[in-house]
């Protein structure tokens, strides 16, 4: 089998201010949709109550209800997951209710109309606890995204680690995007799958630069201008990207298939990574690349005379 | 060319090995058994427990599939949950509350695997149910108490020395002493900074006032901290075992935090209430023993009326389970002094006879009270008891060998261990500082059990989805990028499973994920193949050239990928640190696998033959009219 049969060198560079426009559009409507809308945050960062419930008969959810507006909450979030004998509640923050004793307040409410009523989960999270976590979340998201343009300007060059960061930091915004538009829930899972796709699509970015200073170095490459060279390189790694972002695939659709509910916001947040990794890498990051000035001479310094070969690093 | 020596694939082989004998513990499972461990310091988990809990077994008709003895610990391996129950029920029943018996798993692996140290990896809260607790510690009530403590050293020190105050306040985090003239605050300066070291004293006038302001030193400040957390999490120690936790976990995180793990632990309230509960130190007078008739005490009269159920006005009938003596002792309601009044209990050990001793420190208040108690009990004896739930428990009981004040020792037949103890256990006797829940995560054992099963779903569906298309794909070099994801898979388990991690549902997702991740590099390597064979080389050429240039690729792609697992685990907590565990260690697993483990199957197929005219890495497309 062979799936990409290509004869020549796809002309990527050419269309680059299309594929920019649409990257800055969709951009925009997710940065849009992040200010107006704002986030689903779950209650890892809010701080409040979640408990899981499940029931041996089909309960009332309005009954439900009522019994945690007596408690004292105005309006509770109570509804079915998974079949209907589960019910989630979710109780917000509110000052002198939210402690610890609050998930055995709500069972005994609840045991009075119905006692066949099994705790499968409660998650408490402390106001202070939850801000910290957010902070937390930026931070490493600052940290990774520092971290791996250091990496790559010790590499290759402070070009390619910029272009990389962008192309990728514009993935996580997109993923945030999606979740904010479609009000997702955005829980510390989530959160770790952002990460984890920031890294794994600058690993993108990196075999398409690899590529490229490949080809500056070879001899074929010579007199080519560097929109050509670009092309070239993201040419042939283009079945690799498509063979890996498939496979890695597969195995996140098991997991949105078969992961339950925990497993699920987390498979989604991957799977728009990896979508969005590839466009990214390939048709954002390479222009990038190219509109910040790359020449044969930042990668390959005259002086240093190569054995054929050795395409070992310049560090 | 490509060829390794008999030593590369003796290394993969060893890896290969080890991880399998690793990674062999966790497909046994588990079974029931119950876990009889010892309450206290002073009692063993020995070979005479073993057998004890072997005869109450027998005796209750209840036949154990063996019983183990540990460092810690007895356990029983039972048939299922139902004798589970029934034996826990009984052992708790027959050895009383000296023990702590809880149920617990054990591994199924046979013997020899135990004795080289492959253990199953430790399943987390979400996958076999339990509780989790974040507690935060109130650090500013730990300082304002020692400081409430100072101002009465300052009374005393100042009374003592006749330098003349007018008041001794604490305000906050502050201690604020008055006097009324210069001269009096320059000596009373000087002594306080003598015998209090870890304040520090400025001088302010204002408005005819002369101040001291004393504030803790830095040093200081942390010491106390230090102290206040270590008590709490004692405690809090001694309060789980009540609970009968198997593996409870209570570590300190952070400057001010204390997390409480306590797997398959279902009555969360129960647990919050013995978490939340105080305790109090208290010292009091022992009125009537009959062990030694050396002590002015003795009255064996007194003592016997006491266990016939008539003891004396104003006093109750305790028992001294200290060093196994199990002595009646007649004491005193009224109370001498309370464990507040108690700032410090440390092992150490007596200068003169180099035996362990515990030293103990009172503040200014409780010394004084001390000093007019001993100077006319010499020769009785005074016991420290520990009130939980208004139910007394005689730590220890001394007899008082002549009169002192805020510092003592107690001496008595001490181990190191059993001084440790016992200092500990004075200092655990309370809370130093109020603690909050601020984090709370229950998880039912239904709900872990079906988060494994989906966790293992996800696995197994990805991976086999993954293995149908590289070997439609890639033909032979397929087959051998999925024994290398295999191999990558065993190494990870195994790894996991050496560092006792604890496994998370995130943590089977990372595992997942690692592997998705992980053919990345089988499948730049085969491609590059296929591209060194299109441009024309020669099989065995393609094969070195495609290995050797992946290389590069696969190494920054992969320090890229652990520079963000890294920051999730310096930053993550809960939940997506077990994620950043995994992805981690799978990231370096799949290095070695991908490149090492497959270049190795490789080179052994096809690097021995001479005249290598094909390889299976599907089909290789060559464009008729080639650019350049």
């Amino acid at each position: 089998m062979e799936f990409f049969r290509i004869k020549r060198d796809i002309p990527f560079m050419r269309y680059a201010l299309i594929f920019n426009v649409i990257s800055v559009i969709t951009f925009l409507v997710a940065v849009g949709s992040l200010t107006m809308r704002g986030l689903h945050l779950g209650v890892d960062f809010t701080g409040g109550t979640v408990m899981e419930l499940q029931y041996q008969q089909p309960p009332n959810l309005d009954r439900i209800r009522e019994r945690m507006v007596k408690i004292g909450f105005a309006d509770p979030s109570v509804q079915h997951y998974g079949t209907a004998r589960d019910v989630l509640i979710r109780l917000p923050v509110k000052e002198g209710l939210t402690t610890a004793k609050l998930s055995e307040q709500v069972m005994q409410e609840l045991r009075q109309l119905d006692t066949g009523i099994e705790l499968r989960r409660v998650e408490f999270v402390g106001p202070q606890v939850g801000k910290e976590l957010l902070e937390n979340g930026a931070l490493a998201l600052l940290f990774v995204s520092l971290g791996i343009v250091g990496y790559l300007a010790l590499r290759f060059e402070w070009k390619f680690g910029v272009s990389a960061i962008i192309a990728n930091l514009h993935d996580v915004v997109i993923i945030l995007g999606f979740f904010s538009v479609f009000q997702w829930e955005f829980s510390l899972p989530v959160l770790a799958a952002v990460l984890a796709v920031l890294g794994y699509s600058v690993n993108e970015s990196v075999v398409v630069m690899d590529r490229v200073r490949e080809n500056f170095r070879s001899r074929r490459f010579r007199d080519a201008a560097v929109p050509q060279v670009i092309d070239n390189a993201i040419t042939a790694t283009m079945s690799r990207t498509i063979i890996t972002h498939f496979c890695t695939q597969l195995m996140v659709c098991s997991m949105l298939l078969f992961g339950g509910e925990t497993l699920f916001y987390f498979a989604l947040a991957l799977t728009i990574g990896i979508c969005f990794g590839i466009y990214s890498s390939v048709l954002v990051g390479s222009p990038l690349l190219m509109w910040l000035g790359l020449t044969r001479t930042d990668l390959v310094r005259p002086e240093v005379e190569r054995k054929p070969g050795d395409s070992g690093a310049v560090v | 060319m490509n060829r390794y020596s008999p030593w590369q694939y003796f290394i993969i082989a060893a890896a290969l090995v080890v991880g399998l004998v690793f990674t062999l513990p966790n497909l046994y499972g588990e079974s029931p058994a119950v876990q009889v461990s010892p309450h206290k310091a002073t009692l063993k988990a020995d070979e005479a427990l073993k057998a004890r809990v072997e005869d109450i077994l027998a005796k209750g008709k209840i036949e154990p599939q063996g019983v183990f003895l540990d460092a810690s610990s007895v356990k029983a391996r039972l048939a299922d949950d139902e004798t589970q129950r029934k034996a826990k029920d009984l052992l708790q029943a027959q050895l009383g509350e000296d023990y702590i018996v809880a149920l617990n798993l054990l591994s199924n692996s046979p013997r020899w695997l135990a004795a080289i140290g492959a253990k199953p990896m430790y399943l987390g809260l979400d996958l076999r149910g339990g509780v989790h607790f974040l507690l935060q510690v109130d650090l500013k009530t730990a300082i304002a108490k020692r400081l409430e403590g100072v101002v009465n050293d300052v009374r005393g020190n100042l009374r003592e020395k006749r330098i003349p105050y007018s008041g001794a306040t604490r305000d906050d985090q502050r201690v604020t002493v008055r006097f009324r003239d210069k001269a009096a605050r320059d000596k009373g300066q000087e002594e306080l900074a003598r015998t209090l070291p870890d304040l520090e004293f400025r001088s302010v006038d204002d408005a005819g006032e002369f101040r001291l302001v004393g504030t803790l030193k830095p040093e200081a400040v942390n010491a106390t901290q230090k102290a206040a957390l270590d008590q709490n999490i004692t405690t809090l120690r001694n309060r789980v075992n009540e609970l009968g936790v198997a593996e409870p976990i209570i570590q300190q995180q952070g400057a001010d935090r204390v997390v409480v793990q306590l797997p398959g632990v279902q009555d969360t309230a129960r647990a919050k209430d013995i978490l939340g509960r105080t305790a109090t130190l208290e010292f009091r007078m022992v009125e009537a023993q009959a062990t030694d008739p050396r002590n002015r005490d003795y009255d064996p009269a007194k003592v016997e009326a006491a266990i016939a159920g008539n003891p004396p006005v104003g006093t109750e009938l305790l028992y001294d389970r200290d060093a196994a003596r199990n002595e009646p002792l007649v004491i005193s309601r009224r109370v001498v002094i309370t464990g507040e009044r108690l700032t410090n209990a440390a092992p150490s050990v007596d200068q003169q006879t180099g035996r362990p001793i515990v030293s103990v420190e009172l503040d200014g208040q409780g010394a004084r009270v001390m000093r007019d108690l001993t100077r006319e009990s010499v020769g009785r004896r005074m016991a420290a008891l520990l009130v939980e739930k208004g139910k007394p428990e005689v730590l220890t009981a001394p007899v008082i060998q002549g009169e002192f004040a805020g510092r003592f020792q107690i001496s008595g037949n001490f181990t190191t261990q059993s001084a440790t103890d016992l200092a500990l256990l004075l200092r655990a006797g309370a809370l130093a500082a109020p603690m909050e829940i601020v984090e709370e995560r229950t998880v039912g054992p239904l709900l872990g059990a079906e988060n494994i099963r989906r966790g293992f779903y996800s696995m197994v569906g990805g991976f086999a989805a993954i293995a149908l298309f590289m070997i439609a794909y890639y033909g032979l070099f397929g087959v051998i990028s999925i024994i290398a994801l295999s191999a990558n898979l065993l190494f990870l388990v195994a790894l996991l499973s050496m560092l006792q991690a604890t496994l998370t549902l995130p943590g089977i997702a990372a595992i997942a994920l690692t592997l998705g991740m992980a053919i990345d590099a089988n499948v730049l390597i085969n491609e590059r193949i296929r591209e060194e064979l299109r441009n024309g080389n020669t099989p065995q050429a393609a094969i070195h050239a495609g290995y050797d240039r992946a290389w590069n690729t696969i190494l920054d792609s992969n320090v890229t990928t652990l520079i963000a697992g890294l920051a999730l685990l310096t930053f993550g907590s809960g939940p997506v640190r077990g994620f950043a565990v995994v992805h981690c260690l799978g990231i370096l697993t799949s290095m070695f696998s991908a490149v090492m483990v497959s270049r190795a199957i490789v080179n052994l197929y096809y690097g021995r033959q001479r005249r290598l005219e094909k390889v299976s890495i599907g089909q290789v497309w060559r464009p008729a009219i080639q650019k350049r």
